[in-house]
């Protein structure tokens, strides 16, 4: 790639992180792990979700998945991902998009409230966003993923499990990924808690008071593949997790997230920020 | 002229039967309140602060909707009503925390249940 069209790419992913930063309204506390909160029908939120790490023996990279997620109905949420990164002396690149949609089955709370999760994804091997752990993905794939020749075309299900308990969100995702040329399915899990720092508001509005924290951590992980399923030769994470809300719509995450065994990347920081249009549709049609 | 007078008629019958279910449909959520929660006393009721905090959440989560003055639109209940006014304090945050997800008021239980009482507070007291 030249060097012009290598500084064109640099400057479209500057200009995307500075137009989100602008903007910005996540309502999941975490990255990784989706909890039962769907988007509000009518609403369209728009959000960064970042990843960087250095891994060892090779070069320091940022992934971008710029998301756009849509509540359809109450009980539905639409939701495309495009996904971009750029390598410390390698490239910047396009690296393939998502759609994902998810439905709650039940339209009452529950002790737990049960999700079902399907996405299409088609991305290729430089991807390296990182939005969930499966089989056995390792380091070494950090290392491998700098080209864009391996295409995936997969399906990704998962069964999302979600509690709210005086004022705790616990969030259980289990994962089943298949690549749609005839690779065996893979398996992987995330686990979130999280809860606000203050349980009653204020009557003064307030940016940096603890009503608008919250705090938690998600753990998640590979559990390996159809002929091979188990801990064995997989990774796993756990990472703290800092939500900021500011009254308006803006929102900011941040998660330091730490490997557990070798197979891991040793440490990830993981940052985001979104912002929710309220009642796109009508907002378009002028009423 | 015999087919015209049974498809009058059968509107007839059917034009206040749809108007009903429609109007039955947007209150329907109350027939659902377990009477446990149904009849749940607001614990911030004694607090002088909850319907002014209500008012700041009402702001930041629900007036998109339902308007700044809770005044409604076409798709979206005015709350300054009557269904409102008679709901129990029970009723009210049993909404907030299930929604009416068929009628595309979404689940609130994200909000900390503190929150939700404050929220009911300040619906409790609109005209």
């Amino acid at each position: 790639m030249s060097e012009s069209r290598k500084r064109f790419f640099r400057a479209v992913l500057l200009l995307s992180l500075l137009f989100i930063s602008c903007m910005a309204f996540a309502q999941d506390g975490y990255f990784v792990t989706y909890s039962h909160q769907m988007e509000e029908p009518g609403n369209l939120e728009m959000g960064l979700k970042s990843v960087t790490a250095s891994p060892k023996g090779g070069n320091a990279f940022l992934a971008n998945a710029l998301e756009f997620e849509y509540g359809v109905k109450a009980w539905w949420t639409s939701e495309l991902y495009l996904d971009s990164q750029s390598t410390s002396g390698e490239s910047s690149v396009f690296t393939g998009f998502r759609w994902e949609n998810r439905f709650r089955p039940l339209l009452r709370e529950h002790w737990i409230n049960p999700v079902l999760y399907f996405e299409f994804e088609n991305i290729n091997s430089a991807d390296k966003s990182l939005l969930e752990v499966v089989g056995h993905d390792t380091r070494e794939e950090f290392l491998e993923r700098h080209d864009r020749h391996e295409k995936k075309r997969e399906a990704e299900l998962k069964l999302i499990l979600s509690s709210n308990f005086k004022g705790w969100n616990l969030s259980e995702n289990v994962i089943a990924e298949k690549n749609l040329v005839g690779e065996p399915w893979e398996f992987g899990y995330a686990l979130g808690v999280s809860r606000p720092l203050a349980l009653v508001a204020g009557a003064k509005p307030c940016v940096l008071c603890r009503e608008n924290l919250s705090a938690g951590a998600e753990m998640y992980g590979g559990l390996g593949e159809r002929y091979s399923f188990g801990l064995r030769d997989t990774s796993h994470y756990l990472a703290p997790v800092v939500q900021w809300r500011i009254p308006g719509g803006t929102t900011f995450k941040f998660s330091p997230g730490f490997g557990l065994n070798d197979n891991s990347q040793r440490f990830l920081f993981r940052f985001g920020v979104a912002y929710e249009i309220d009642q796109i549709a009508s907002r378009l049609r002028g009423n | 002229m015999h087919g015209w007078r049974h498809t009058l008629l059968s509107l007839c019958i059917a034009m206040p039967a749809i108007a009903i279910s429609i109007e039955t449909g947007h209150g329907r959520w109350l027939l659902k309140v377990p009477e446990a929660a149904r009849v749940r006393p607001n614990p911030m009721a004694k607090d002088s602060s909850a319907v002014a905090v209500g008012a700041k959440l009402f702001q930041q989560n629900c007036a998109s909707c339902h308007g700044k003055q809770a005044e409604g639109n076409a798709k979206h209940p005015d709350l300054h009503s009557d269904r409102i006014r008679n709901a129990t304090p029970g009723e009210l945050e049993w909404l907030l925390k299930n929604g009416s997800l068929k009628n595309g008021m979404p689940s609130w239980s994200r909000l900390p249940e503190p929150q939700r009482w404050q929220l009911v507070s300040f619906l409790k007291s609109l005209d």
